[in-house]
């Protein structure tokens, strides 16, 4: 987990939630979210995504970028969520570090906050090639706070 | 792995029985060290591979397997269509057609030993490396398209290298068969701005030394010398290829069932060969292909540009350049009988044997060279096909040393800084946009290469050449 962050975000942004954590794998990497809600969940998990790369309270949250997906399968929707945030940070050299995420029924709207790589500033560790269905889940635990989680190919 | 579950081939040959579904048998090559250090998920998903139409004679496992997506890291498997074989997104990998290519330089260490920092300093400025790097060639639509048709031969004709290397890469330099249309603009749009970068994770261009002969009669047809100078570049298709393999998974995924396909792991997502996703896959993973052609040719072009620079005598001429990640169609022998098989490679390199009828004529005698990437400190190899390899394992090889560690562990374990320190002072200079990206790849983090190689080599697979180790790693 990570620690949580000390600044408060600009208005309107939500804060980084540090509730993800990586599991091993050998070659990659394993991220983990989790949430009271599945929407918690699928935006702790995507902060997860961010930190593979970069810590999140290093990202700045200057501009937002929204994601749609639709898929009648939640594991489904949340492989397309990451990645669409994959490819965004692919596309355009962004990083983020908050989301905010709904999802009703089998359809996902996202807010992702963040700004351009600074390659100085951010040393990003490593680019990511895609989420995989490898270790893909998302549901419940015994708690019954809500998980999503898959390996990340980098 | 427990070696007990195991029918016994060789002292590097493994062999699990068919059971529970399974068409054909899975064997596993490496010694028994090797084979006990292995996740029990190489025999898992190397079993479930055994369990898709259409397989033929085993799904195998080389040396340096490791838990993969669906198939193994080192996985090989090959499909007949005549027998509803399938091809699968997941069996080629999101990196497709990623791969290894070497330069000669004909020059010996201690010409670039005066220069060295200026030479790390000059490629590490001249390659794009790391999340966030862009080329310096940006393609629009049309040229995207001619790129994914002509692959290196494409880069070649635009100036970025020499006619003279197209027959020393597989394929002549150019996949056949691939078809831009069934590339998505996604894929496309990610690739505008990564044309000749290297990327990030264990995609590296090194300059290394030989350090040893093995094999004098292939190093001489190689052209490898001791104590000379040569230069490797380990990267694939970039975003094209990540993002054909997040698309193809996710559509194979989906429609398996409908092909009556029952899949024991989604990640092993396939569809027939001769269905309509299987052959725009086919078309899309043979563009991919090309496009990691056209990466590796334009970073050989912007090498050479640096080397020009830097040590104006070198003559940087291509030895061969192979990929680990792909599918491709092939005529085998099974059983005294020619079949054109789609013979997957999952990290695995395609190692012809002598007189394979694809190689280049000044290679034919020795067998194709098979290029072996190490961790950054410690070294890397070459080897060459056999003969034997036919009959072992579709003439396929391992292609790296693995990991032995995540990239979690690692990082505690190593900080950036100090690596690159220990390595400099070992000679060995690190040039990258970041320290926790060198930590990751710290060289501990990696299996032994050197052990990976030989059992390889004892298995018949490809024979050792030479070994060659690092003194410029330019990490992404």
């Amino acid at each position: 987990m990570q620690d949580r962050p000390r600044r408060a975000p600009p208005a309107g942004v939500p804060a980084l939630v540090g509730q993800w954590e990586h599991f091993p794998h050998r070659a990659d990497m394993g991220v983990c979210g989790h949430g009271t809600t599945l929407e918690e969940a699928f935006a702790s998990a995507a902060e997860g995504l961010t930190a593979v790369v970069v810590a999140p309270s290093d990202v700045k949250p200057v501009e937002k970028v929204d994601f749609t997906g639709s898929a009648s399968d939640p594991e489904l929707l949340f492989y397309d969520f990451m990645n669409s945030i994959v490819y965004e940070m692919a596309v355009s050299a962004r990083l983020f570090s908050r989301f905010r995420v709904r999802v009703d029924g089998d359809y996902l709207h996202a807010e992702a906050w963040g700004e351009r790589v600074d390659v100085e500033r951010h040393q990003p560790a490593v680019e990511i090639k895609g989420a995989t269905f490898t270790e893909l889940a998302v549901g419940r635990s015994d708690d019954g706070r809500w998980f999503a989680q898959c390996i990340l190919d980098i | 792995m427990e070696l007990n579950r195991f029918t016994q081939l060789s002292d590097t040959a493994w062999r699990l029985e068919p059971a529970e579904g399974m068409r054909v048998p899975a064997i596993i090559y490496g010694d028994a060290g090797l084979i006990e250090d292995m996740d029990d998920k190489v025999a898992e998903q190397a079993s479930n591979v055994a369990r898709l139409p259409g397989i033929v004679q085993a799904s195998y496992a080389m040396p340096d397997a490791h838990w993969g997506y669906g198939f193994p890291i080192g996985g090989v498997a090959a499909f007949d269509p005549d027998e509803g074989g399938v091809v699968s997104a997941g069996g080629v990998g999101f990196d497709v057609s990623c791969g290894v290519r070497t330069l000669l330089t004909g020059l010996d260490r201690s010409a670039i030993d005066a220069v060295r920092h200026d030479l790390a300093d000059a490629l590490f400025a001249a390659i794009p490396a790391g999340m966030g790097s862009t080329g310096r060639i940006h393609l629009r639509d049309r040229q995207m398209t001619d790129m994914l048709l002509g692959g290196a031969t494409w880069a070649v004709e635009r100036g970025y290298g020499k006619a003279a290397d197209l027959g020393r890469i597989e394929e002549q330099g150019r996949m056949a068969g691939a078809d831009p249309d069934a590339v998505s603009d996604k894929a496309r749009k990610r690739q505008r701005n990564e044309m000749g970068t290297l990327g990030s994770g264990n995609h590296y261009l090194e300059v290394q030394h030989v350090t040893e002969i093995f094999d004098p009669g292939a190093a001489e047809a190689f052209g490898l010398v001791k104590g000379q100078v040569v230069v490797s570049i380990h990267c694939g298709s970039r975003g094209l290829g990540h993002q054909i393999g997040t698309e193809f998974l996710r559509e194979m995924v989906v429609v398996a069932a409908a092909h009556g396909i029952d899949l024991p792991d989604r990640e092993l997502a396939c569809a027939p060969i001769r269905s309509e996703v299987g052959q725009r896959y086919l078309g899309a993973m043979r563009a991919a292909i090309n496009c990691a052609l056209a990466n590796r040719q334009i970073l050989t072009h912007l090498t050479r540009e640096v080397f020009a620079e830097c040590v104006p005598e070198a003559d940087l001429k291509l030895l061969y350049d192979v990929s680990h990640n792909t599918c491709k169609v092939e005529r085998h022998v099974i059983e005294g009988r020619g079949r054109e098989l789609y013979v997957h490679r999952k990290g695995a390199t395609r190692a012809f044997g002598p007189g394979h009828p694809e190689l280049p004529e000044v290679l034919r005698a020795s067998g194709q060279p098979v290029l072996i990437g190490g961790s950054m400190g410690t070294g890397s190899y070459v080897l060459a096909g056999t003969a034997t390899s036919e009959g072992l394992s579709f003439s396929s090889a391992c292609h790296g040393a693995g990991r032995a560690m995540s990239r979690h562990q690692a990082t505690r374990q190593w900080r950036g800084r100090e690596l690159v320190d220990e390595l400099a002072g070992r000679g060995i200079l690190i040039r990258s946009p970041s320290l926790r990206g060198v930590a990751e790849e710290a060289p501990g983090a990696y299996k032994d290469v050197s052990q990976v190689v030989q059992a390889t080599h004892d298995a018949g697979l490809a024979r050792l050449v030479a070994r060659v180790e690092p003194m410029i790693c330019i990490k992404g």
